[in-house]
């Protein structure tokens, strides 16, 4: 059977099996419902516990700061709008190139009465802190910027960031859902820098999809998104997803166990393939900042993107363009808008996230795919034409 | 629930069930709690006369941590003087039982039952009774 | 050889039924991409199977695919209909109509929107836990802009007259909304002849896996919902979240299995049911809670008078039941739903429900039916309102010292 390479792992990645043999006997006889009294129920909130425990442990939070969510758009709505429903409306800044599921929320508030900065960043995708320190004299309530992005994978100093927004009385928030397993991811050490929230979720770790964590410092007030049961302290309510939860315990542990060597072998084979790619004369975006050790956005001018991508899949190799979202969106992805990037470029990016199944003859592979498809592309006039992948 | 082995010990087997006749000679009654806080205890003492509980025997309505608080000061205050017996305080049988602080209650409803047990043998009995 | 403890308990969760963890199989391990992903094949195969699954779900409910929206289960579901329903028509009215018998993910919300200034008339059921339908046209105001009411319950397992309520909701031009968390598989449910606006599914009531349920939205007419949750746009922008594919897929299998299997299966579970009850039917002061006729073949819920609740469940412990609902808190609250039906407090106290499913056997039944002679007459021969009963005393002329 054919195989595709897959090179988007920031989109999400598959499911260690490790993780998948934790998670097989809570699809079978273990099926209790945790809120029941009796032993089935009783052994399915043990593993709840457990995994809970793990989780913590491996963000370095407390497992009763943990709160389980069905994914991490769930936990950064529950964040932004539950932070938010315990004030009177007021200053909320973001960064311009969060996630969607942090953008949506806080533009929702914006319609409800909230004064709505978008944290502008530098060429690289770099907070920009002169900016940042103008929107902090305004004393936001609620600041959020994600850890490493992931189009970029442009990762932020938190810790120094939220200092001086703590202390101007900022509920803090990050979405660490691209750094988690890539980078060392400390909430303690964050917390005591002032971060009072952060979003991790599993499917990007070799965990199941239907399950993310918002740790959440036990100081803070927060008006759940789902009520119904009083189900994780009253902040979530909702039978638990035993089986993903228990997944997702055990793929943290392993993010954890296995990060340094798998940030530096990614990080070889990431090198690797921006050498190729700068010979193949692509923009690399973000370059001079640091970033994820997985992830390389890049663009050809003058050669559309998901074109470029329809090409590369059926030769074998899967890459994003732009951010995998459900929208079909035909304008260019937001955070290159706000690095500044020209349209006619940005239409081209292309990312590669690797991750744990990648070799260096995927790397190679995919230079000499790129090789083949970049010569035939640029004698076509494929700008502006519906491409493949829209069409679907 | 996790229940301590001490109360599944007196829950499996309750010591003094029964009841003694209320025309027996020396037998007082206190009956404590109510159906609808989900826990009714009574609690019989049979009195000596030399101020000895003799014997005692219970029935309760209740979750398992009360039927054990109500079967273990049976098993107490026999033997016991009724000035003995109204020493015995609810936070002996929470620690001797292991009750988790969601069931404190039981044992409190416990100490009431030997109270009201004993008030009973006074009122029937009159004050010179208890010194005998 | 029996297993114990016995799983009675197929309300509170069911297992995965092993054809549907065959068929998500493959979805936690090769076919692992995000159907979100555009770009590659990875992403197309899930995306594939997301909408496969959602025909299934359409299909047992009589629907089109186009009105299912995913969710992470019927918790999420209650939470978007009704927030979704009342914020979006707010401009027409601000009150809401909910039976007191409905599940806490209905009851909680309508709290919420009662913050958000919305006002919510909390119906009274019959002693048999249906709603009356005179008491419901009387609940109606010109300012009415949603009902909510459950198909089933999830404690006493009875089906409320909702083609009746759909009927008058509709002549008046209020959304309703339906929870039929516990119904489906159990109950027919025709959505083109059901009058009904939206409706809330779950996967692991129907052996299907936790964390994934699914939305009703009726397109024609259309009804409209501000969304709850914001982020990348998915569901046509009703609900936004990467699709946890494997669920998705296994609730899908699911509910196509309970469309093929449910006539056979539920007349299977309504002889066991039926049998449990006549085998419990010769122990003294046993009442049934709910009407016996209105009600899903798989329930019985009942009440063991002067034995209380929790002791009852320690000496049954070889039987996975429940007593009240299954809740979050540590102590057995006597049920809320069980003091709607106006029954006295010693009967709330020491209910039981048994809820059987596919896996239940006839064996099953019969043990329990023993256990529980067994282990009522020890309780009750423990109790010390058994006997003040059996001495004629009333209970009700008793002075209490209440605690």
């Amino acid at each position: 059977m054919f195989a595709p390479v897959y090179l988007d792992h920031n989109a999400t990645t598959p499911i260690d099996p490790t993780v998948l043999s934790a998670m097989l006997p809570y699809l079978s006889g273990q099926f209790g419902n945790p809120s029941s009294r009796h032993e089935y129920g009783r052994a399915a909130r043990r593993a709840v516990d457990e995994a809970r425990s793990q989780v913590a442990a491996a963000v370095g939070a407390h497992a009763s700061e943990v709160i389980f969510t069905a994914g991490g758009t769930e936990a950064n709505n529950l964040f932004i709008k539950g932070a938010a429903a315990a004030y009177k409306p007021g200053v909320l800044a973001v960064s311009a190139i969060e996630h969607p599921c942090v953008l949506k929320p806080a533009e929702q508030l914006a319609r409800q009465g909230w004064t709505l900065h978008k944290l502008p960043v530098d060429g690289d995708g770099r907070l920009l802190d002169d900016p940042y320190r103008a929107v902090l004299a305004l004393k936001p309530k609620i600041v959020s910027v994600m850890l490493a992005n992931n189009e970029t994978g442009v990762v932020q100093d938190l810790a120094v960031l939220a200092a001086p927004a703590a202390q101007v009385g900022a509920l803090v928030h990050t979405d660490a859902v691209q750094a988690f397993g890539k980078l060392p991811v400390d909430f303690r050490r964050l917390n005591a820098a002032g971060v009072r929230a952060m979003t991790v979720s599993a499917h990007k770790i070799g965990g199941p999809k239907g399950v993310a964590v918002l740790i959440l410092d036990k100081r803070v007030e927060l008006q759940p998104l789902l009520a119904g049961g009083g189900h994780e302290r009253g902040l979530r309510s909702g039978t638990e997803n035993v089986a993903a939860i228990v997944g997702f315990g055990v793929a943290s542990q392993l993010a954890v166990s296995r990060q340094v060597a798998y940030a530096q072998r990614l990080l070889a084979l990431r090198l690797t393939l921006e050498d190729g790619l700068r010979s193949l004369g692509a923009v690399l975006f973000s370059r001079a900042a640091e970033r994820l050790p997985n992830t390389v956005y890049f663009a050809w001018p003058q050669i559309d993107g998901e074109t470029l991508v329809g090409h590369l899949d059926r030769a074998g190799y899967a890459v994003a363009s732009g951010a995998a979202c459900s929208s079909s969106q035909p304008e260019p992805s937001h955070v290159l808008q706000a690095i500044g990037v020209a349209p006619e470029l940005a239409r081209g990016a292309i990312r590669v996230s690797l991750g744990e199944g990648n070799t260096a003859a995927d790397v190679t592979g995919l230079l000499n795919a790129l090789y083949a498809t970049i010569d035939q592309l640029r004698h076509l006039p494929a700008m502006g034409q519906p491409s493949l992948a829209t069409m679907h | 629930m996790a229940y301590s082995i001490k109360v599944l010990d007196h829950y499996e087997n309750p010591r003094n069930v029964g009841s003694f006749s209320k025309e027996e000679p020396g037998v007082a009654t206190g009956m404590v709690g109510a159906p609808a806080c989900g826990d009714v205890m009574k609690l019989q003492i049979k009195v000596g006369r030399n101020g000895v509980i003799e014997d005692a025997k219970f029935k309760t309505y209740g979750c398992g941590s009360a039927i054990a608080s109500s079967s273990l000061v049976t098993e107490w205050v026999k033997g016991k003087t009724i000035d003995q017996a109204l020493d015995i305080k609810n936070t002996q049988i929470a620690e001797e039982l292991a009750l988790p602080p969601v069931k404190i209650h039981c044992s409190i409803l416990a100490e009431d039952a030997i109270k009201a047990a004993i008030a009973d043998y006074k009122k029937k009995h009159g004050e010179q009774a208890v010194t005998g | 050889m029996l297993k114990l403890p016995i799983y009675l308990d197929y309300s509170a969760t069911t297992p995965i039924d092993p054809r549907v963890a065959e068929k998500m199989m493959p979805f936690l391990f090769e076919k692992f991409g995000n159907p979100a992903s555009r770009s590659h094949a990875f992403g197309w195969e899930s995306e594939t199977a997301v909408e496969e699954a959602r025909e299934e779900v359409a299909r047992l409910v009589n629907a089109d695919a186009k009105e299912i929206v995913w969710t992470s289960g019927a918790t999420e579901s209650n939470n978007l209909a009704l927030k979704g329903a009342a914020q979006f028509y707010a401009g027409k009215g601000k009150h809401i109509v909910t039976v007191k018998t409905e599940h806490k993910a209905v009851l909680d919300t309508c709290r919420e929107l009662e913050r958000q200034g919305f006002e919510v008339s909390y119906l009274e059921v019959g002693e048999n836990g249906l709603l009356d339908l005179d008491v419901f046209q009387a609940a109606l105001r010109p300012d009415t802009i949603l009902v909510s009411v459950m198909l089933v319950n999830n404690e006493i397992g009875v089906i409320q007259p909702i083609a009746e309520i759909g009927g008058i909701c509709r002549d008046k031009g209020i959304i309703f909304h339906v929870d039929a968390a516990q119904a489906t598989g159990k109950v027919a449910i025709d959505l083109a002849s059901l009058k009904v606006d939206l409706m809330s599914f779950s996967a692991h009531k129907t052996y299907g896996p936790k964390g994934i349920g699914a939305l009703y939205v009726r397109r024609k007419p259309r009804v409209r919902l501000n969304a709850q949750m914001h982020g990348g746009g998915h569901e046509r922008g009703f609900r936004s979240g990467t699709l946890a594919t494997h669920q998705i897929v296994g609730m899908g299998e699911a509910f196509r299995l309970a469309r093929l299997e449910m006539d056979a299966e539920n007349e299977r579970i309504r002889r066991l049911r039926d049998r449990l009850l006549h085998g419990i039917s010769d122990i003294e002061q046993v009442y049934v809670n709910g009407d016996l006729e209105r009600r899903v073949p798989h329930n019985l819920n009942v009440s063991f008078a002067y034995v209380e609740g929790e002791s009852l469940l320690m000496a049954i412990k070889d039987l996975a039941v429940s007593s009240g609902s299954a809740c979050t808190s540590a102590s057995l609250e006597p049920s809320y739903v069980l003091r709607a039906l106006g029954r006295e407090d010693e009967l709330a106290h020491s209910s039981i429900r048994f809820t059987l499913g596919r896996f239940t056997t006839e064996e099953e039944v019969d043990y329990a039916i023993k256990l529980l002679h067994e282990k009522i007459g020890r309780l009750r021969d423990l109790s010390p309102l058994w006997e003040m009963v059996q001495d004629g005393i009333d209970l009700r002329t008793v002075q209490w010292a209440a605690h």
